[in-house]
């Protein structure tokens, strides 16, 4: 019998050392695995490096990771967003180091880092300071960028409903990375506000199959950054 | 160039309804943040465009009612959104392989600097410890079939936004195929900037005079 249920959000992330490299889905709070994270503040681990598509809001979930000295490196396509304090003060001070990518460059990569190909050509930032160190290479009489693909330790992401073999559904435009992360960690951790017995899901609807799923921690209230930030949350 | 000239031409609201009006019925159009996000309320009588947000949503609607907000349906500039019926949410690489395969038909971007040949700078002023941050707008510049870029002719201190050649770092090189300022509506051709349309009350000469490039004037 398949079942990736775990009792609580510190069991799913107890494993995850120092030095990891960790996906966390999300645009702005949309899809921010805020439990998830702030479990992994209670861990412990350091010298992690993050992808994410943002650098977080306020002192709560992802930002709150930052804040505590965990993360040496972000791969990231839009570190300021507003409310984004924590990550430009580390790194003026040098301690986290940023890779910016093109949001696009950032999706495919991890898309392709998931589905095996080590490395494909995109046109997007020639001929633009992010186009520095890339081999650059026509095709049909067009300039294209060698990007890599992208894979990393863990995932961490948030689903609206789950069942016990993985199999995820997502709410609106909190979707986003999450499918594609899934994909392209080791260890994909997903909290959902639902887990469901298999068979509870109609087969056509899934959007991310179980396979790429490892572990699936129930949260059925998560909290919003927004609603922490305005009630004044500082985690831990 | 330094002669600050009062002229003020259309409002913003203005150049977004102008904008409207060259977008065909059907159309695909990712609106940028800010500024280009004023042309979906001038959508003309009896066209429907369909927004397109990179986020992963197609079919954006209006912002929801008071007490009505979703803080996971958004839009890439992360304000409350809705969904209009026949919407569909996809995933970050689905969202983009409409950008980079060129599903869609129109990009409405803000500009830094546009450069003569179409170069676009509009993410970084260069400076140094500024954080960088650039989303989605390399990707919409190179992959979406026509690009408007929507902006005041020149920056606050009043030096001109179109130039011979961007001194900020760029977003892409030859991407913009027009530009709708405050005081003309202006191709980018391969012979540099041609007017297409001036903002009324408004003479060639003054926005030559504000443009860093040489200007075309609007062929009758």
């Amino acid at each position: 019998m398949i079942n990736k249920r775990v009792l609580n959000p510190a069991e799913a992330v107890a494993d995850i050392a120092d030095g990891s490299s960790i996906m966390i889905g999300g645009f702005g709070e949309a899809g921010s695995p805020i439990e998830l994270i702030h479990a992994l503040i209670d861990q412990g681990a350091s010298d992690l490096t993050v992808i994410s598509n943002n650098t977080g809001s306020g002192e709560v979930g992802l930002a709150a990771l930052l804040k505590e000295r965990r993360v040496t490196k972000v791969i990231c396509s839009f570190p300021k967003t507003l409310n984004s304090t924590v990550f430009p003060e580390l790194y003026r001070e040098g301690f986290t180091e940023l890779e910016l990518v093109p949001q696009g460059t950032l999706a495919e990569r991890i898309r392709a880092g998931g589905a095996g190909v080590p490395a494909f050509y995109t046109p997007t930032a020639v001929g633009t300071p992010l186009a520095e160190g890339k081999e650059f290479r026509e095709f049909n009489g067009r300039g294209y960028l060698l990007e890599h693909g992208l894979t990393a330790d863990y995932s961490l992401i948030k689903g609206l409903t789950a069942d016990s073999h993985g199999n995820l559904l997502y709410n609106k435009t909190a979707r986003n990375f999450a499918p594609i992360m899934a994909m392209a960690a080791d260890v994909t951790i997903v909290q959902a506000a639902s887990v469901l017995e298999p068979g509870e899901i109609d087969p056509e609807i899934v959007v991310t199959p179980g396979i790429f799923v490892d572990r699936v921690v129930e949260v059925a209230d998560p909290a919003y950054e927004s609603e922490l930030i305005a009630a004044g949350v500082s985690y831990p | 160039m330094t002669q600050q000239t009062q002229v003020t031409g259309w409002t913003r609201e203005e150049m977004a309804q102008r904008l409207a009006q060259d977008i065909a019925n059907g159309s695909y159009v990712n609106l940028g943040i800010g500024i280009p996000e004023l042309v979906a309320k001038f959508v003309p009588e009896g066209r429907t465009f369909i927004y397109h947000t990179e986020n992963g949503l197609l079919g954006m609607g209006p912002s929801p009612a008071e007490g009505e907000a979703d803080p996971e349906l958004i839009n890439a500039g992360k304000r409350h959104v809705t969904a209009n019926p026949g919407s569909a949410y996809f995933h970050h690489a689905d969202s983009f392989a409409m950008i980079r395969g060129g599903h869609l038909d129109l990009s409405v971007l803000g500009a830094m600097q546009i450069a003569q040949n179409g170069d676009l700078a509009n993410w970084s002023t260069g400076k140094p410890g500024a954080i960088p941050a650039v989303g989605g707008a390399m990707d919409l510049v190179a992959g979406v079939k026509q690009v408007f870029v929507m902006t005041q002719h020149c920056t606050k201190t009043g030096d001109p936004k179109l130039v011979e050649s961007c001194s900020y770092p760029l977003t892409g090189r030859g991407v913009v195929d027009r530009v709708y300022t405050n005081l003309a509506v202006i191709d980018v051709t391969p012979d540099g900037f041609q007017v297409v349309e001036l903002c009324p009350g408004v003479e060639f000469e003054t926005v030559q005079e504000l443009t860093g490039a040489p200007l075309r004037p609007a062929s009758e």
